[in-house]
C-alpha cells in the first residue's frame, strides 16, 4: 500500500511539474481567474497575456 | 534509519566517491568504464547536498520556514504563485539546462576527461550550485527581484549598471556562438537541414491544433509533434540521398549564416507565436526527454571511455581551442560548473513561485546539480569516441588541413591515429558525406549520443537516424535560444532607450520593435559572420569570449552575494561565496589577458591581428576584416574585465565599510511575514 502511494505521489507529482513546465497550468489558472470557458479564443488571450511576461524571461545557455 | 546506520551510509557513500575520484584521477595507461564517473558525481553531488548545502542552509542562510515568501504574499495567480517544490525544480531545471553544459564539456575533452570532470564536480558543488542557492533566497527575500536590481540596491548603482551591460554583451555573444554552433552542425547537411526546416510546419500544425482543436493541451500536441519530428528525421535519409532534393537543402555555412540572421529578426519583430510557441514546446519536450535517455544510456550500455584521461594538449596546443589548461578549460566549461546565466533565472521567475525559504535550497542547489549531471554525461559522450575521431571532427581545417588525407596525417602524427577509410565509414553510418572539420561541439556530441543510443537501442542500423536525432535536438534547442534570446535582449534595449526618448520603451511600438530588433540581431549576427568566415573555425575565438562573459556575469553575482552575506553580519562565512570568487576573477582575468595579450597568435587576439598585419604581400579585404575582427574582441573582453573591476571595487569598499564600522550595513530585505501556510499544513 505504502509503496503503491508513493508510485501514485511521484506520477502526480511529475505530472504537476510537467503541467506546470508546459504552460497547461498557468492556462487552467488564467481560465479561473478571468471566468471564461477554454475555448480557441480564450487561449488566444491567454496567449497574448502570458507572451507578454515569458518574453522577457532570460533562457539558459 | 538509527542514527549510527546513517552515519555509516554516509561514511561508505564519502568511500565510494573518494574511490570513484581517486579511479578517475590516477588510473592512466587503459581505458576506463564509464560507470565510475557516474559514481564519483553521483557521491560528490550526495555528499554536498546533504553537507554543504545544508551548513550554508542552517549557518549562514538561517532559512526560515515561518517567513512568507513573495508567492504567498504577493499572490496573484500569474507570476506570483505557490507552487509544489517538485514542480518549482522541474519548472527551474528546464529554464537553466541549455546546450552549454553539452558543448562546452565536449570541448574541454581536448585535454582529455580528467580536467572536465574534476572542474564539473567541485566547480558545482562549491562555487555553482552555491551561487544558484543563494541568489534565489536573496531574491526571495526581496520579493522577487532581479540580478540587476539586487546589484543597484546592495553593491550601489555602478553594480546595477555593470550588471545589466553584461547581461546584454553576454547574450550577444551567447547568441552568435549558439549560432555558430549551428551554422557548424548543418552546413552541407541536407539531412540535418530538412529536419530543421520541418520542425516549422510542424511547430505551426502545432499551433493551430493548441488554437483550434484543443486549445491548451500542450503536452499531447507536444507528445504529437515529437512523433512528427521523428519522422521527418526518418524521412531526411531519403532527401539525403536523392540527389535533386538533397541540393535544395544543401547550404553553405554563410547561406546558413544569413538564414538564421532573418529567422532570428522575424521571432523577434513579428507577432509569430503561432510558430515559435509550440516549437519552444516541442524543444523543451525532446530536451527533457533526451537527457532522460541519455541518463539511462549511459548506465544501461555503461560505455569504456577511449579518450585518455589526460591528453598532450594540457599545454595550450589543442586544435579544438588553444590556450593552457588553466586558465582555459575553466571558462570553455560554463554552465556545467558555475554559469553567470543561472543567477538570471534564480533571480527571475523561480523566486516567485517558491512557497518555503527553506525549500530554496532544494530547488537552487538541487537544481545545478542536476544541470552539472547533464555535464558529466557530455563529458562520457565525448569520450566514448576514438580520440582520433573527436580530434578529426573538432579541428578546423585551419588547423589540420581540408583534404582527409592530409588532417588524418596531421592528427595521426599527434598521436592519436585515425583512418581516411574510418571517417569515411562512420561519415557513412551517421548518413553525412563528411565529418571533418565540423568544429562547435554539437557534431562530436552528436556521435557520442549515437554511438551510446545505437548499443542501447536499435544496434548500428539506427545509428544515422540517432546522429540526425542528436543534431536534431541540439539545433532546436539553441534555435529556441535564439528567439527568446533576441526578444529578452530587445526588451532589455527598448527598456533603456525609452529613458532616452519614451515612444522608444513601447513594447508595441513598430518602429521600436523593428530598430532595436535589427540592433539586435547585427550585434549577434555580427559575431557569427565573423565565427563563419574564420579560417581557424570561429568556436577558437568565440567561445572563450563566451565563457569569459558568462564567468564574469557570476563574479556580479558572487560580488552582489558576499555583499548581503557581509550585511547580514555573517562575515566570518563569507568564505562559501569569496572562495569561488577569487577562483572566478583568477580564471575570467586570466583568461582575459591571455586573449587579449598573449604572444601566441593562436590565443592572443591582438598577436593574431599583429601576424596577420605583418605578412607580406598586399592585405585582402577578408584579411583586413579578421584584422578588425580580432582587435574587436580584444576590446570587448578589455571593457567586460574593466567593468566587472568596478564592481568588484566597488564590492569590496562596501565590506571594507561594514567590516570596520564606518558603514552601515543596511540589507534591503522585504520585512518579516509569518506565513499561513505552516497553519494549514499543520
Amino acid at each position: 500500500m505504502k509503496v503503491r502511494n508513493a508510485i501514485c505521489y511521484f506520477a502526480r507529482t511529475m505530472l504537476a511539474a510537467l503541467r506546470e513546465i508546459f504552460d497547461e497550468a498557468a492556462y487552467t489558472r488564467f481560465l479561473n481567474r478571468t471566468g471564461m470557458l477554454s475555448s480557441g479564443e480564450a487561449y488566444a488571450a491567454f496567449r497574448r497575456e502570458f507572451e507578454e511576461g515569458k518574453a522577457r524571461r532570460p533562457k539558459c545557455c | 534509519m538509527n542514527k549510527t546506520l546513517r552515519i555509516l551510509c554516509w561514511v561508505l557513500i564519502g568511500g565510494l566517491g573518494a574511490v570513484a575520484v581517486g579511479a578517475i584521477a590516477l588510473h592512466r595507461g587503459e581505458p576506463i568504464n564509464a560507470l565510475w564517473l557516474v559514481a564519483a558525481a553521483t557521491c560528490c553531488y550526495a555528499l554536498g547536498y546533504r553537507f554543504y548545502s545544508r551548513f550554508i542552509a542552517t549557518k549562514i542562510l538561517a532559512l526560515d520556514g515561518l517567513r512568507a515568501t513573495p508567492a504567498e504574499r504577493m499572490e496573484n495567480g500569474r507570476d506570483f504563485l505557490v507552487t509544489n517544490k517538485w514542480v518549482v525544480f522541474g519548472h527551474h531545471f528546464a529554464a537553466i539546462a541549455g546546450p552549454g553544459p553539452l558543448v562546452g564539456p565536449v570541448l574541454a575533452a581536448q585535454c582529455g576527461y580528467l580536467p572536465g570532470t574534476l572542474w564539473v564536480l567541485a566547480g558545482a558543488v562549491f562555487a555553482g550550485c552555491v551561487q544558484d542557492f543563494v541568489i534565489l533566497l536573496f531574491s526571495v527575500r526581496r520579493d522577487g527581484k532581479s540580478l540587476t536590481e539586487m546589484a543597484k540596491d546592495e553593491v550601489g548603482v555602478i553594480g546595477g549598471f555593470v550588471a545589466y551591460v553584461a547581461v546584454i554583451a553576454i547574450l550577444i555573444i551567447l547568441l552568435g556562438v549558439a549560432a555558430l554552433i549551428v551554422v557548424n552542425a548543418l552546413k552541407a547537411s541536407p539531412w540535418g537541414t530538412f529536419t530543421i526546416a520541418m520542425t516549422m510546419p510542424i511547430a505551426l500544425l502545432m499551433g493551430v491544433y493548441l488554437r483550434r482543436i484543443r486549445p491548451g493541451k500542450v503536452l499531447e500536441v507536444s507528445a504529437l509533434g515529437f512523433v512528427l519530428v521523428m519522422v521527418a528525421i526518418w524521412g531526411g535519409q531519403y532527401v539525403s540521398q536523392n540527389a535533386a532534393l538533397a541540393q535544395v537543402f544543401t547550404f553553405s555555412a554563410p547561406t546558413l549564416a544569413i538564414l538564421i540572421m532573418v529567422y532570428g529578426f522575424a521571432a523577434s519583430a513579428l507577432p509569430v507565436w503561432l510558430l515559435l510557441a509550440p516549437r519552444d514546446y516541442l524543444s523543451t519536450f525532446v530536451k527533457l526527454g533526451t537527457i532522460a535517455l541519455l541518463g539511462i544510456g549511459i548506465v544501461a550500455l555503461h560505455p569504456t571511455l577511449n579518450m585518455p584521461a589526460l591528453t598532450r594538449f594540457v599545454d595550450g596546443t589543442g586544435p579544438v581551442f588553444a590556450g593552457k589548461i588553466f586558465p582555459f578549460a575553466f571558462i570553455t566549461i560554463a554552465c556545467g560548473a558555475i554559469s553567470g546565466f543561472h543567477a538570471l533565472i534564480s533571480s527571475g521567475t523561480t523566486p516567485k513561485l517558491i512557497a518555503r525559504e527553506t525549500e530554496t535550497r532544494m530547488v537552487g542547489y538541487g537544481a545545478m546539480m542536476a544541470e552539472s549531471a547533464v555535464a558529466v554525461m557530455a563529458i562520457i559522450a565525448a569520450s566514448v569516441m576514438q580520440p582520433g575521431v573527436y580530434f578529426a571532427i573538432n579541428s578546423p581545417a585551419g588547423i589540420v588541413g581540408q583534404a582527409p588525407v592530409t588532417a588524418a596525417a596531421t592528427i595521426s602524427s599527434w598521436g592519436f591515429p585515425v583512418t581516411t577509410a574510418q571517417m569515411q565509414a562512420l561519415a557513412h553510418a551517421v548518413g553525412e558525406q563528411t565529418l571533418y572539420n565540423r568544429t562547435g561541439g554539437a557534431p562530436a556530441f552528436a556521435v557520442g549520443m549515437a554511438h551510446i543510443f545505437s548499443h542501447t537501442l536499435g544496434g548500428e542500423t539506427l545509428m544515422a537516424l540517432w546522429y540526425h536525432f542528436a543534431i536534431m535536438f541540439e539545433a532546436l534547442f539553441i534555435l529556441t535560444i535564439l528567439d527568446a534570446g533576441t526578444r529578452v535582449a530587445r526588451f532589455m534595449v527598448q527598456d533603456a532607450l525609452g529613458h532616452l526618448y519614451r515612444p522608444l520603451g513601447r513594447t508595441s511600438w513598430y518602429p521600436s520593435i523593428l530598430a532595436t530588433s535589427a540592433l539586435i540581431v547585427a550585434a549577434w549576427g555580427y559575431f557569427l559572420w565573423q565565427g563563419v568566415k574564420d579560417p581557424l573555425g570561429g568556436i577558437n575565438s568565440l567561445w572563450p569570449l563566451f565563457g569569459i562573459s558568462n564567468q564574469l556575469l557570476a563574479t556580479v553575482a558572487l560580488c552582489v552575494a558576499t555583499t548581503i552575506i557581509v550585511k547580514m553580519h555573517r562575515a566570518k562565512y563569507a568564505s562559501v561565496t569569496l572562495v569561488p570568487l577569487a577562483w572566478l576573477v583568477a580564471v575570467t582575468f586570466t583568461a582575459s589577458w591571455h586573449k587579449m595579450f598573449d604572444p601566441n597568435p593562436r590565443v592572443g587576439f591582438l598577436a593574431q591581428a599583429r601576424v596577420l598585419a605583418a605578412a607580406p604581400g598586399p592585405m585582402t579585404s577578408a584579411t583586413a576584416r579578421v584584422i578588425f575582427n580580432n582587435r574587436l574582441d580584444a576590446a570587448v573582453t578589455g571593457i567586460l574585465v574593466v567593468m566587472v573591476t568596478l564592481v568588484l571595487v566597488e564590492s569590496a569598499r562596501q565590506w571594507r565599510g561594514i567590516l570596520s564600522g564606518a558603514r552601515e550595513a543596511r540589507i534591503k530585505e522585504s520585512p518579516f511575514v509569518r506565513t499561513r501556510l505552516a497553519e494549514e499544513r499543520g
